[in-house]
């Protein structure tokens, strides 16, 4: 079956404003309160969407598995948010947002989504001044830009180190000034176990009240997911311990098209891994390449000190194999590179996986208060974990890491999926990024997709339906909370040997040896075979102390780990499937002569969407192909 | 490197608690002080035993989840730290670690090491905001911050609202807090127009919600992990006297 993406007609510069005056249906003022929304998730997608609904007056009922929504992973995110205002006229603009996150994507993203985010984008950064976001400003008082990674012009808006934080407040302060105003009602650690459909359309959500153990039911007009990626399916990336892909998992359990899986983007610059004790990788932001020269000594096990190795025996490789971008190179192509060289035997550190990242020229360029000013929260986080310090050492050891996930659940030009009512908004969809997102961009589609096109389009379905007319006394609900009931016994029966943290790395290290940032047709095969084997161990030889009925942290990984059991099959037959080197997906097979990606237009410029057929079941692939009527897909380089 | 550790334990919130030991083995020393007490719940859950709750999401101390009150100060020593992000390399082969949760009226403790924080958001809802409606905003250039006011209001606005201050005050006072969104958003020109009206507000909520007053310790700025300074609480005090004679106009 082909899919319908809903994509308006006319010039693409056109379609949005269009589309809003003569597509989409208004929900009267006065009608607005009779409607209400769910929202799962409060990072900046959802805690977004909930501010900005309550402003126009429907009700919202937002949930979050932290004890608070501000504590969602969004906070984490460091370096910045693009936007096309041209500040530093240096030749940008919507078009040039738009190209380059097209082609950043390697032409496997929809167009009009794409051009729509680039429009967005400056009325977000007017937004989040107004809410009193601390953006770091010039002398004269205006707006700072950096560059980033994959673009030849400074867009990126920032605060020092922690933009991600500092947006994600100024949702969350949004969020709460509506609940203040009675509109918006936040209910904190409850998790999403269960999508409830009726008649077909996205009603409402069975929640666990992570606090009590209890099952909830609640019932609305529609649901919003905005529930983040699926990077934690890979043992350690730079996700939040408790991310997790099991809101999404549960709605494409119930019919919900899963878009993409297997784009999964590997951060260029994190902290190396150091042992098995490690929890999670730590990012460095990659605005510090803007500054840091990326390298490894000539000679393969080069053990002396860096400082040691003189100018001659160092390959700054990025910089070699891509003179015009050099450190700047886009996210895939910069964590390939790493990889390619440490499995060369030329990777530093202790475990050899690690290259340089180095600041002496920038120290002597700038000096260090220019350079703290920029980095010296980076600079911290880097002494605490590795207890050296960039100022005496001058550079950093770094190695790529899962940290993005371009893959999501399948929606159409209104961010709905496939099944009416259910919205799906920031991470969680796979719309805006195709095969790999470029630096700054996540920031940039959460706020647009939750303050800017939710509140428009959630209004054209609702203006279709009666208001209120499901509530949770339905067979429907109980039904759902019987099932999740049934499943929350059956993981507490087994009894096994193994804690769900054990498979948990098992699954994941399957995943990251064999579905990571290279794979085979051969890899692959081994993937699927392995999941099986993690999975059905999980069923027979788990142990899961305590009772469902309770505070059970190890029954939350538990649960978590069984969702990302069955979604790591889909990852993998999408990763068969497509048959193609495409951004962050790497496909051995399928390089050019110089090892890089060939990318097939002609047989996979589509998107693919995943149908579940039962657990163990091989899934059925829908596709959306996609057209590009702007743009004409050319072989990227950055060279 | 090898550990005995003293854990509050605790069933519930309205239950007794008490101080349980437990070994800490093969203990590397680039580990945190939560991937320790992973690996010691391991251990817990395949011999039957209840493991330890406590609470961690982003491990890189950004979330402002994870408090834990180590050796008697809250998120342990040293300065500037959160507890994810302390590492073992800081304590003494063989040590003796006493782990507690934050204790304070405001925050209670849901079950052992984990608390209730809920009431740090109900202060931010009581105006801890600018209320700017989505679509409703002037170009972004249009009005000039000083960069010196820019960077004072991100020194207070980098709070990540662990309640560290809270669990280090003697009075258990939110005034740190409190006091951080206050002078973020009053310095700059965006929040001016409900300087007043959110000072009120917020400080009236924080007495309701029990949290104590301030009384010129300091604690709360040498525990807290984003280093806030109590210059802030001085702001709001200033801020709360403007409001004042606001009113009497």
């Amino acid at each position: 079956m082909e899919l319908d993406g809903k994509v308006p007609s006319g010039p693409v510069q056109d379609k949005w404003d269009k589309y809003k005056i003569d597509g989409l249906k208004l929900v009267n003022p006065a009608n607005k309160r009779k409607y209400k929304a769910i929202v799962v998730g409060t990072g900046l997608a959802g805690a977004s969407a909930a501010a900005s609904l309550g402003e126009l007056g429907y009700n919202v009922e937002a949930f979050c598995y932290q004890e608070s929504p501000r504590r969602a992973h969004s906070i984490g995110a460091q370096g910045g948010i693009n936007a096309a205002k041209n500040y530093q006229n240096d030749g940008d603009s919507i078009y040039r947002l738009f190209y380059d996150t097209i082609k950043g994507g390697d032409f496997r993203a929809r167009e009009a989504n794409v051009y729509r985010l680039a429009q967005l984008s400056t009325a977000i950064i007017d937004l989040c001044v107004a809410q009193g976001i601390p953006f770091t400003r010039e002398y004269g008082g205006l707006l700072a830009n950096r560059s980033f990674g994959g673009t030849q012009v400074s867009r990126t808006f920032y605060s020092r180190g922690q933009t991600g934080q500092q947006l994600l407040l100024g949702a969350y302060q949004a969020m709460m000034a509506q609940v203040q105003a009675g509109r918006v009602t936040v209910r904190g650690r409850r998790e999403m176990v269960d999508l409830v459909l009726v008649d077909g359309e996205a009603k409402g959500v069975i929640m666990r009240n992570l606090r009590t153990g209890e099952l909830e039911s609640y019932a609305a007009d529609a649901v919003i997911l905005a529930s983040g990626g699926y990077s934690t399916v890979f043992n350690l990336s730079t996700n939040a311990v408790g991310s997790n892909v099991g809101a999404a998992m549960r709605a494409y359990r119930k019919g919900a098209y899963f878009s993409n899986p297997c784009y999964t983007q590997i951060h260029p610059t994190c902290i190396p891994f150091s042992g098995s004790h490690q929890s999670k990788l730590t990012l460095m932001s990659e605005s510090l390449r803007n500054d840091g020269r990326v390298w490894v000594p000539r000679q393969k096990g080069d053990t002396r000190h860096p400082s040691q190795i003189p100018e001659q025996e160092r390959d700054y490789y990025l910089e070699r194999k891509y003179p015009s971008f050099g450190n700047l190179s886009p996210r895939d192509i910069s964590s390939r590179a790493a990889k390619e060289v440490c499995d060369e035997g030329r990777g530093v550190g202790d475990t050899g996986y690690a290259v340089y990242l180095d600041f002496e020229d920038a120290f002597n360029r700038l000096g260090s208060e220019i350079m703290d000013e920029r980095y010296g929260n980076l600079f911290e986080i880097y002494q605490q974990i590795t207890g050296e310090d960039v100022h005496e050492q001058m550079r950093m050891r770094i190695y790529p890491a899962p940290h993005y996930t371009m893959g999501g659940l399948w929606v159409d030009y209104n961010l709905q999926s496939n099944v009416p009512g259910l919205f799906v908004l920031g991470e969680a969809n796979f719309s805006d990024h195709g095969a790999n997102r470029l630096g700054a961009s996540a920031l940039m589609q959460g706020l647009a997709d939750g303050y800017f096109i939710i509140p428009y389009t959630i209004g054209n379905y609702f203006a279709r339906t009666n208001p209120g007319q499901v509530d949770t006394d339905r067979s429907e609900f109980a039904q759902c909370r019987e099932e999740v009931e049934r499943r929350n016994k059956e993981l507490m029966a087994i009894q096994g040997n193994k804690t769900a943290h054990e498979l948990r790395i098992e699954l994941g290290d399957v995943m990251l040896d064999n579905v990571g940032m290279s794979r085979s047709r051969e890899s692959l095969q081994t993937a699927l075979k392995e999941i099986a084997r993690v999975r059905d161990e999980f069923w027979n030889n788990l142990k899961v102390p305590g009772t469902d009925k309770a505070l059970n942290q190890e029954l939350e990984q538990a649960w978590r780990l069984a969702e990302s059991l069955d979604f790591a099959e889909v990852m993998a037959h999408d990763a068969l499937n497509r048959e193609e080197s495409c951004g962050c997906h790497f496909r051995v097979e399928y390089q050019t002569e110089d090892g890089e990606a060939l990318r097939n237009d002609r047989e996979y410029a589509y998107v693919s969407a995943w149908e579940f057929k039962g657990v163990g079941r091989e899934p059925v692939m829908h596709k959306e192909p996609l057209e590009f009527e702007e743009v004409s897909p050319s072989t990227r380089s950055y060279k | 490197m090898e550990f005995l550790l003293r854990v509050w334990r605790q069933a519930g919130p309205d239950a007794p608690g008490g101080f349980e030991e437990y070994r800490a083995r093969d203990v590397k020393e680039d580990m945190s002080i939560l991937e320790m007490l992973d690996q010691v719940n391991q251990d817990l859950v395949k011999e039957g035993r209840d493991p330890i709750v406590f609470e961690s999401d982003c491990r890189e101390g950004i979330c402002g989840v994870c408090g834990l009150v180590i050796e008697g100060v809250p998120h342990g020593e040293p300065k500037k730290t959160t507890t994810c992000e302390l590492r073992m390399r800081h304590f003494r082969e063989g040590q003796t670690i006493t782990i507690e949760p934050f204790r304070a009226g405001a925050l209670p403790i849901i079950k052992d090491l984990m608390v209730d924080r809920t009431a740090l958001d109900q202060l931010i809802q009581s105006g801890g905001y600018v209320s700017s409606r989505t679509g409703s905003s002037p170009e972004a250039n249009t009005i000039p911050v000083a960069k010196q006011d820019q960077e004072e209001a991100m020194d207070a606005a980098e709070c990540i609202g662990c309640g560290a201050c809270v669990a280090a005050c003697p009075n258990a006072s939110a005034m740190l807090f409190t006091g951080a969104k206050v002078s973020h958003l009053a310095k700059l020109p965006q929040g001016r127009p409900e300087a007043a009206r959110r000072v009120t507000a917020m400080t009236g909520r924080m007495q309701e919600l029990g949290f104590g007053n301030c009384s010129n310790h300091y604690e709360c700025q040498a525990v807290c992990p984003k280093d806030i300074h109590v210059k802030f609480i001085s702001r709001m005090n200033r801020e709360f006297i403007k409001a004042l004679f606001k009113k009497k106009n």
